[in-house]
């Protein structure tokens, strides 16, 4: 079995996301080669060959382009399956470059059984295993659900490239707002979830946090629904923090919420459904109410 | 302008899934249906575009069964001007690219300025549909956009990646775009609304008028992920439960002491 990783370069950077790519390829048995659109100034620890496209001259956002050179890479490899991680770089490309195989694709797998991709269905509540009907397929990764390998050495570069423009036409990043908190360095973090209801029940959960000596913090659609600032928001678009204590409250546990606090050391759910996802990655799952449950907290802490 | 954006209905994520007994999805009964969140995005930017344009017509799209016209009249509410209802009973069986392949087939000849799509749905989540549609048409797209301007035949739009960076890019119409979460506010459709939107044309058509393309792969099984253990579960009167979480807080952790 042979294998096409498609590694990421943002900004100057080398995302890390190969190594998981390497960790899936591992866990395949499958022979590899990268392609990266980058920079020879910094490549990817990686043992193999390596097809490297300028990111100065083809754009590191340009999906035509891109997409392209992946099917130049695809046609002179003849692989039987493209990887990417299922970050906006993947899943923008992925189903450009599956189209242009004639591909079958699977978003987000979790794990491979007996060979068959695995990915979650309704917001991590449920798995499911998918049988692909076409010779070659196309995978996107969940961050974090392979263990990444080191690749080390020093790749094989083949300069690549491509003609033409692109019809999306990538103007620039724009950097998350800094100031005001910084979650990464709180201690305990309670973080208000949809579960809460609405606006006002925001103080509650900062009243916890304050009474905790702690940050309070959020999920996203907390954030979107503006009761919350951006830089409180935890997970994949947000921050990632690592406290001694995350108490989510009203968070249902879905995988991008989930990469943001998966390192906090003790982790309380306070859910009133039993079967949410968080369930899994808590060390205490409290099945309550919030909106009795952290008041009563908050006046005991307290009082202690 | 000729403006087109895709709905999907899909469970509300707090029901209590069981799983189907072919094996293979997840019961549909006794579920409390919805527009799929990302997909209320997309209503919201594409009807907000229709009345920047003023001269613009507005399509919903919705493939599924008699069920789906409830969701389908939400959108109409909020202000599309027609519905094209793909009459589909077995449409939560059909994997994204035959999902794609019907709605390319259904625009291919309708020339839509721009197709506005949510980003994934909340049930599969492969988040393939949109950019697929774009590709089986021949036009660009942008997925994951948290921000979109329309000026002279030229979208911006921002794309949202990881850790709060995001992308500003351009692109010219004809052009796709997947709608993500915090994009705009979707508005809430007025009793008024609601009323209008009962005399909008709901147009059905039979999916296999549409259907064009095989199935590349199918869902071989659907399962509840093994509970890895561990985690302690309590259940109980608020005070005790705090009571015992403190307990366990300050043997476990050193948070508090
Ligand atoms: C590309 C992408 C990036 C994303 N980035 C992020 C991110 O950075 N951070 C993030 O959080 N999400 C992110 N999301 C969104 C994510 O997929 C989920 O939609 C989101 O995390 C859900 O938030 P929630 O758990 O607060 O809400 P829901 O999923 O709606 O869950 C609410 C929970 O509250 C519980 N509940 C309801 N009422 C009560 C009550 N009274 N007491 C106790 N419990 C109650 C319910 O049982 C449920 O489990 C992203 C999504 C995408 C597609």
């Amino acid at each position: 079995m042979k294998i096409v990783l498609i590694a990421e370069y943002r900004d100057g950077q080398m995302l890390s996301g190969y190594t998981e790519l390497l960790g899936f390829a591992e866990t395949m048995g499958a022979e590899t080669v990268m392609f990266v659109a980058g920079s020879d100034a910094v490549l990817p620890a990686y043992d193999g060959k390596l097809y490297l496209a300028d990111a100065a001259v083809c754009g590191e956002y340009n999906p035509d382009l891109h997409k392209q050179m992946i099917l130049d890479v695809v046609a002179k490899e003849q692989p039987d399956m493209v990887a990417f991680c299922h970050s906006s770089y993947g899943w923008d490309l992925a189903p450009r470059v599956a189209f242009g195989m004639k591909a079958a694709q699977v978003s987000e797998v979790v794990e491979v059984k007996d060979g068959a991709m695995v990915a979650p269905a309704c917001n991590s509540k449920l798995r499911r295993t998918v049988t692909c009907k076409t010779g070659q397929t196309v995978v996107t990764l969940q961050a974090g659900a392979f263990a990444p390998v080191e690749g080390g050495g020093t790749p094989e570069v083949e300069k690549i490239a491509v003609d033409g423009q692109g019809r999306v036409v990538f103007e620039g990043y724009e950097e998350a707002e800094a100031g005001g908190v910084d979650l990464s360095k709180a201690e305990v973090i309670v973080s208000a979830g949809r579960g809460i209801g609405k606006p006002e029940n925001v103080a509650m959960i900062s009243a916890l946090a304050k009474a905790l000596g702690g940050e309070y913090g959020a999920s996203r659609p907390v954030v979107d629904s503006e009761w919350v600032e951006h830089n409180r928001q935890v997970g994949t678009t947000g921050q990632t923090v690592a406290p001694k204590l995350y108490l989510a409250c009203g968070i249902s546990g879905a995988i991008q919420h989930l990469a943001g606090m998966k390192k906090s050391e003790f982790v309380v759910a306070v859910n009133t459904d039993k079967d949410a996802p968080i369930g899994e990655v808590a060390d205490v799952l409290i099945v309550a109410d919030l909106l009795q449950f952290v008041p009563a907290l908050t006046e005991k802490v307290q009082a202690l | 302008m000729n403006i087109l954006v895709c709905i999907k209905q899909v469970p509300d994520m707090e029901s209590k899934f069981k799983v189907a007994a072919n094996g293979t999805w997840y019961d549909n009964q006794d579920l409390a249906w919805r527009m799929n969140e990302y997909d209320e995005y997309a209503v919201e930017q594409a009807v907000q575009l229709k009345e920047q344009v003023k001269d613009a017509d507005l399509t919903v799209l919705c493939i599924g069964s008699d069920k789906v016209k409830e969701t389908m009249k939400k959108a109409l509410a909020m202000g599309c001007d027609r519905g094209a209802h793909i009459d589909d009973a077995d449409s939560w069986a059909k994997e994204p690219f035959e999902i794609a392949g019907i709605i390319s087939e259904y625009a291919k000849d309708k020339s839509f300025d721009v197709i506005f799509t949510g980003m994934q749905s909340q049930d599969r989540g492969s988040g393939q549909v949109g950019v697929l549609v774009a590709e089986m048409l021949g036009i660009a797209s942008v997925s994951t956009i948290v921000d979109f301007a329309f000026d002279d035949g030229t979208i911006k739009a921002k794309r949202e990646l990881e850790g709060g960076i995001k992308a500003n890019v351009t692109v010219q119409v004809p052009a796709l775009v997947t709608c993500q979460l915090g994009l705009n506010t979707p508005r809430y459709p007025t009793l008024p609304n609601i009323m209008k939107a009962k005399k909008k044309e709901l147009l059905t058509i039979p999916v296999a008028d549409v259907l064009k393309v095989d199935a590349r792969m199918e869902t071989s099984a659907m399962y509840f992920p093994e509970k890895k253990g561990g985690g302690l579960v309590l259940e109980g009167e608020a005070g005790d439960l705090a009571d015992k979480l403190i307990s366990i807080l300050k043997e476990k952790t050193s948070v508090l002491k």
